[in-house]
């Protein structure tokens, strides 16, 4: 061989693969959805939603107060006692399935607003977020009128007006979990989305208004804390459902006590994602990976307590900073973004709290070399090793793309460690062997725990937690039954 | 060439004990590479340096030194009309055609690559072998294909297959040795992965995933498990090992997915066709007709792109 150097190494990046905004519609204003029509907030305000990415301002949202949800209380109190409660459950079904329809048809629109409003990459709303929510209105309307199959020898009965409020970190795919089954069920619904990102709940109440549903049966009000606090105070509703903080969760449990609201809480976690020492390494490491870093960590049930058994801690360790390292970090709107932008000032301020409190408990920080754009709310992936159970970072959810790394020794040790905390939503277990996998899923504390995989989600399977994580289950058979009475 | 060190000094692992692979889990990786989008300057860069990486090959009973002449003759000058084109890595042939090749390429930088060791089916002593591969050698092949006895491995008998191919590499002297592994006979990737371990530890200078003669051959899964094992091997003895895909790349996007997970499971290090090859024989034009249709704008007819 005439040469035997190796050339020089050369670089090979992507270029920019923008998707494209031309398609979408986007509104410079938007109002209240209240009984079938776009009203104006009663006391004149709006506010900014911005996109995290450039903090650019998208539209002036419409800012609800007590009398607004009051008006939107009543709209589907009207249309539950007049028209959705006596229609016939396969009628109720053809409004779901055409909705569905609906979405699909304009589900890259979605896409797009998604991204645009929340900072979460392209690829992740595209694939995940909008078909997952189709999915979701599709299987419930197959439920609508099956509900005596659903509850064999029970009589099913609604509930009446429900109240739903919504995070930021899936506001699309969260406000259909909890519109899907009210609507099958034979509920109405009046729902908040959060403030940094109402824009797909308001465009999907443009395809329920295209959908010809009965006016009322949706309402959508936008607004800040105290319009949520107006929906779970108002006397006239009959169930709360809520996802968001663990903190929020306990003040709406205090204020319906003593009401007859039912309540289904989905709040924080602080999920164990364990890795032992039989695992195939490298689709584990893919699985810290999609754990933490799916949404930039903006996940309820992120793996953001890793536990590698100690034989092979090293090894892992150092494959997943290797994995880091190919991530790629910026615009959200580009296909090929990894990670994109953190939902808003206030979240990336608390993640840099945390990160803060990591370093001064004296805990090894990594964090890849990669380059951040300098417009926007950014954090790149953050590894944190040598942390205990006492650490801070290990104790209370940080919601950010910052794991923090134990080792352990025995499968005894890593379910006592993984069960040790106030929260119980959701664990990962990586193993050769199906007997670990039983051992372990029969002693986690957990509300969903996957084997071999991470944050996979189906509108078939339960989702909901234990402990600090809330109560009621969304999704599946289960789903449906915090939306019935059964006599 | 760290290569060139010889791996004597390293410690066998047990090969029963290779990592296991998790087919969903490689499933779902495969898929994001798939999910690049690789677009105007980017795709331009990736499409030269992917026939920059072909081992143009024919591998036939008919093959004659007629054929071998046109195809080298290609390997050299793929496509005229384009002034800048890279030439293809190799050619590959049988040995009997080694001599043909050579001296059909000599000067041009492109290499000869000889198949080996009773190719495709490698059913033959290892004295067989070992002359097939010495005669490929001293006709003046750079590079030996070599295939892996997957009887021998699917019956556990993994010392065999290691002894098999450290005598071949013996033999290879200056030669640069690839290591077929047949992955389409292996069926699982645990097997791919253990595979490649043995050869990595026996003296493969590249790991090939397949003769071309079967399918699967070359499928993402099969590659990227492949590309782990190399990864590995890099992290535990320093050693680089070269990849080479082989069998069913045969157009640009699939080649540019290949070279995209190259470059996110192993780094920039590989992105050279000291490292990486494509074994294809229709993928050149492929590539071609994706470069012309960058650069005028429209596709033009397979009719202005040779055949052979």
């Amino acid at each position: 061989m005439a040469k035997k150097q190796t050339k020089k190494a050369l670089t090979w990046d992507y270029s920019p693969a923008p998707e494209s905004t031309g398609h979408i519609d986007l509104k410079k204003k938007y109002d209240l959805y209240i009984d079938g029509k776009w009203v104006k907030p009663s006391s004149g305000k709006y506010f900014d939603t911005i996109n995290p990415a450039n903090k650019k301002k998208l539209a002036e949202i419409a800012y609800a107060n007590e009398k607004d949800v009051d008006k939107a209380v009543k709209a589907a109190r009207k249309a539950y006692k007049n028209v959705w409660s006596k229609m016939a459950p396969s009628e109720r079904a053809k409004y779901i399935y055409r909705i569905a329809r609906l979405m699909q048809e304009r589900a890259r629109e979605f896409a797009v607003i998604e991204t645009l409003d929340a900072g979460k990459v392209i690829r992740e709303s595209r694939d995940v977020d909008i078909p997952l929510a189709c999915n979701h209105f599709f299987y419930y309307a197959g439920w609508a009128d099956k509900l005596e199959y659903a509850f064999p020898n029970r009589k099913v009965e609604s509930l009446g007006v429900a109240g739903q409020i919504t995070p930021w970190n899936f506001p699309l795919l969260m406000a259909v979990w909890k519109i899907a089954p009210a609507l099958a069920t034979g509920n109405t619904v009046v729902l908040k989305p959060a403030e940094t990102t109402p824009l797909t709940a308001l465009k999907l109440a443009e395809v329920i208004h295209d959908s010809g549903l009965p006016p009322g049966v949706v309402n959508i009000v936008t607004g800040y804390g105290d319009t949520g606090a107006a929906i779970v105070n108002h006397p006239d509703v009959d169930k709360i459902a809520f996802t968001g903080s663990t903190g929020v969760g306990k003040i709406i449990q205090k204020a319906i006590a003593g009401t007859n609201k039912k309540a289904t809480l989905e709040l924080g976690g602080k999920s164990a994602n364990i890795i032992l020492d039989d695992a195939p390494l490298d689709q584990a490491v893919e699985g810290i990976v999609n754990g933490i870093f799916f949404n930039q960590g903006h996940v309820c049930c992120a793996g953001s307590r890793l536990f590698i058994q100690e034989s092979v801690a090293d090894v892992v360790i150092e494959k997943l900073k290797h994995r880091l390292n190919s991530l790629i970090i910026g615009d959200p709107m580009d296909k090929n973004t990894d990670i994109g932008a953190i939902n808003s000032k206030e979240q990336l301020a608390t993640i840099n709290k945390y990160i803060k409190i990591g370093l001064d408990e004296g805990a090894t920080m990594y964090q890849p070399d990669c380059k951040i754009p300098k417009e926007g709310y950014f954090c790149p992936p953050t590894l944190f090793m040598d942390v205990a159970q006492s650490s801070t970072i290990v104790q209370e959810e940080i919601f950010g793309p910052v794991l923090t790394i134990q080792t352990f020794r025995t499968v005894d040790e890593v379910i006592q460690k993984a069960n040790n905390s106030p929260y119980g939503l959701a664990a990962g277990i990586w193993t050769d062997k199906g007997s670990r996998i039983f051992n372990l899923t029969t002693k986690l504390n957990a509300g969903v725990i996957w084997a071999n995989t991470y944050n996979k989600f189906d509108p078939t399977s339960p989702f909901g937690g234990y402990k600090e994580s809330g109560f009621g289950r969304e999704g599946g058979l289960h789903g449906l039954s915090a939306y019935v009475k059964l006599k | 060439m760290s290569n060139k060190k010889g791996r004597s000094h390293l410690i066998l692992p047990d090969f029963s004990q290779s990592p296991c692979v998790d087919k969903v889990g490689v499933e779902e990786r495969v898929s994001r590479f798939q999910k690049r989008s690789i677009k105007n300057e980017a795709k331009m860069q990736g499409l030269k340096m992917a026939l920059n990486m072909i081992d143009l090959t024919t591998l036939e009973g008919k093959d004659t030194p007629g054929k071998v002449r046109q195809m080298c003759y290609k390997a050299q000058h793929l496509h005229d009309i384009h002034p800048d084109l890279p030439t293809v890595a190799a050619v590959c042939v049988y040995p009997s055609m080694v001599g043909v090749a050579a001296k059909a390429v000599a000067g041009s930088g492109v290499k000869v690559a000889s198949v080996s060791t009773a190719f495709p089916s490698g059913q033959a002593p290892l004295e067989v072998k070992l002359m097939d591969t010495k005669f490929a050698v001293a006709e003046g092949a750079d590079e030996i294909d070599m295939v892996i006895s997957r009887g021998k491995f699917l019956s556990g008998e993994y010392n065999f297959v290691f002894d098999e191919i450290a005598a071949i590499k013996e033999a290879c002297g200056k030669a640069r040795l690839k290591v077929i592994l047949e992955t389409g006979e292996l069926v699982t990737l645990d097997n791919v992965r253990r595979a490649s371990d043995i050869a990595m530890f026996a003296g493969a200078d590249f790991i090939k995933t397949s003769t071309g003669k079967i399918s699967p051959a070359a499928t993402m899964q099969v590659t990227y498990t492949m590309l782990e094992a190399i990864r590995d091997f890099k992290l535990k003895t320093g050693i680089q090992i070269g990849m080479k895909p082989a069998g069913g790349i045969s157009n640009s996007k699939l080649a540019l997915h290949n070279l995209v997970m190259v470059k996110e499971t192993l780094g920039e290090d590989w992105l050279t066709n000291e490292w990486f090859r494509f074994g294809a024989s229709s993928l050149a034009n492929d590539v071609l007709m994706q470069i012309m249709k960058a650069e005028t704008g429209v596709y033009q007819s397979a009719d202005y792109f040779s055949k052979d």
